[in-house]
């Protein structure tokens, strides 16, 4: 790995990897995680960081596919890998169905925990395509919504399972008791 | 939330990573899957000068049945690996099913089984149920390789026997007499929870009457421990719900708890029976499948 060094002795060390498509290069000093690359370096904040200690789940990105916790991946390990973060979801400026879904089924609330659960869902939805709500739990059980709003987010998962982007016909019929 | 500096290397076979870490001494620490080894680099509990990784050593990847020696798991397996492994969903379920309850999903995507055993703690989830099945462990260094029973590795409180400058390369479970095995967890969530106390037993039934068993419990002394009493004691038994009574008391009589914020001493040692004796029932009547609550 090709590596700077300062006059202080500090080295950094040239990464390559790839996200959202794109081919990044950027150099990092070792102690520098991934969430602070793509954050601080490619400008990618949709990734949040919360508790920076791998328990809330607000980082997850999907590293070759599987979802992940940056705050807990130095960037230097994520050198020739795929990295998916929720810019990537979207196609340009039309919303993936997933994304659809939350927005449809209210489960956006404040926002700060929504860009992992669509990745941890997306990864699930890949590797599952019809989750029951217990395996659509499961699956996010390491993202915490602090609003509490996770019965929404379920149903907005289990819709896309269903082929769906929107509540069930019944539900919106009613209206608001 | 910065990590304190250190130097970073990523040898590309296990001979480079050892001889690195020969050259660099005390100051270097091991980098599998950093789920352990960050959070107390954040938290200020570790400054290693250097890290060395072992992203690049494909050779301690896999899970593989070898003939002569069972399932070989590779140390950089993650938990996530053992969760969803065909092998192990064959021959032992009761060790995926001990993945399965750990962590969240980006974390066992991340957290390795050599990084699980090396960090040592007692509430650690996949030694109970390895050491139950009589696993072993190899530790790689410049000067060769050793192996021992995973039993033999944990010290009190919270430590190991592992050098300076070795490498723990992969887990064995050799195709033991064991019928049966299982792992029951206790936490106070069923996600990113630490166990309060969680036992793994296996047992050789044959017609009915227990052979031989294991009892291994977590977080219920300084380190990950059997219970040999309660192990001899139901040898040549049956799982008969007076005998379990029996067992449950044996159990609490030999595990040695500390009170913490997860749960009291007296809390654990009666969990610490009453999961012996659940995990018993399943190690005796399912084989080593998962039992039916999960």
């Amino acid at each position: 790995m090709n590596t700077i060094q300062d006059k202080e002795g500090v080295k950094r060390y040239m990464l390559s990897l790839t996200v959202n498509g794109d081919p990044h290069t950027v150099v990092v000093k070792a102690n520098t995680t991934l969430s602070q690359v793509l954050r601080n370096e490619l400008a990618l904040t949709g990734t949040k960081q919360g508790c920076e200690l791998g328990d809330c789940g607000s980082c997850t990105v999907l590293m070759d596919g599987k979802p992940v916790n940056s705050c807990m991946v130095l960037a230097l390990e994520a050198e020739g890998r795929e990295v998916t973060t929720i810019e990537g979801v979207a196609e340009g400026a039309k919303l993936s169905d997933l994304q659809e879904s939350f927005v449809n089924h209210g489960a956006v609330q404040c926002g700060y925990c929504s860009p992992g659960m669509v990745l941890s869902a997306k990864a699930l939805l890949a590797r599952n395509p019809h989750p029951s709500e217990l395996e659509v739990r499961e699956a996010i059980s390491g993202n915490l919504c602090r609003c509490t709003g996770y019965v929404h987010i379920v149903e907005a998962i289990l819709a896309v399972s269903e082929g769906r982007t929107t509540p069930p016909e019944e539900a919106n019929a009613g209206g608001e008791a | 939330m910065y990590l304190p500096d250190f130097d970073y290397h990523s040898p590309e076979s296990l001979d480079e990573a050892l001889s690195l870490l020969a050259g660099l001494g005390s100051g270097a620490k091991v980098l599998a899957g950093g789920t352990d080894l960050l959070h107390k680099m954040k938290q200020g509990d570790l400054a290693p000068e250097a890290l060395v990784s072992l992203k690049g050593l494909d050779e301690l990847k896999g899970i593989n049945y070898v003939e002569g020696r069972g399932v070989v798991i590779g140390a950089l397996s993650t938990q996530n690996d053992i969760l969803y492994s065909e092998v192990l969903a064959k021959k032992y379920p009761s060790v995926s099913h001990a993945a399965k309850k750990m962590a969240s999903n980006q974390i066992r995507h991340l957290g390795t089984v050599g990084g699980n055993i090396v960090n040592a703690v007692p509430s650690a989830d996949l030694p109970p149920i390895l050491i139950a099945l009589g696993a072993t462990i190899t530790l790689a260094s410049t000067s060769g390789k050793r192996e021992m029973a995973l039993e033999d590795f944990f010290v009190e409180p919270a430590s190991s026997v592992i050098e300076e400058g070795e490498i723990l390369t992969e887990v064995a479970i050799p195709d033991g007499g064991f019928t049966g095995s299982s792992y029951h967890k206790f936490g106070l969530r069923r996600s990113g929870a630490l166990a309060v106390v969680g036992v793994a037993v296996s047992a050789r039934v044959e017609n009915g009457v227990i052979q031989e068993a294991r009892i291994v419990c977590a977080s219920s002394a300084p380190k990950v421990i059997r219970a040999p009493k309660a192990e001899e004691f139901i040898t040549g038994k049956t799982s008969a719900p007076d005998t379990l009574a029996e067992l449950q008391a044996i159990v609490e009589s030999e595990v040695r708890p500390r009170d913490s914020i997860r749960g009291s001493a007296e809390y654990r040692r009666n969990l610490a029976g009453v999961l012996a004796k659940r995990a018993l029932i399943d190690a005796v009547e399912s084989g080593h499948g998962i039992h039916a609550e999960d």
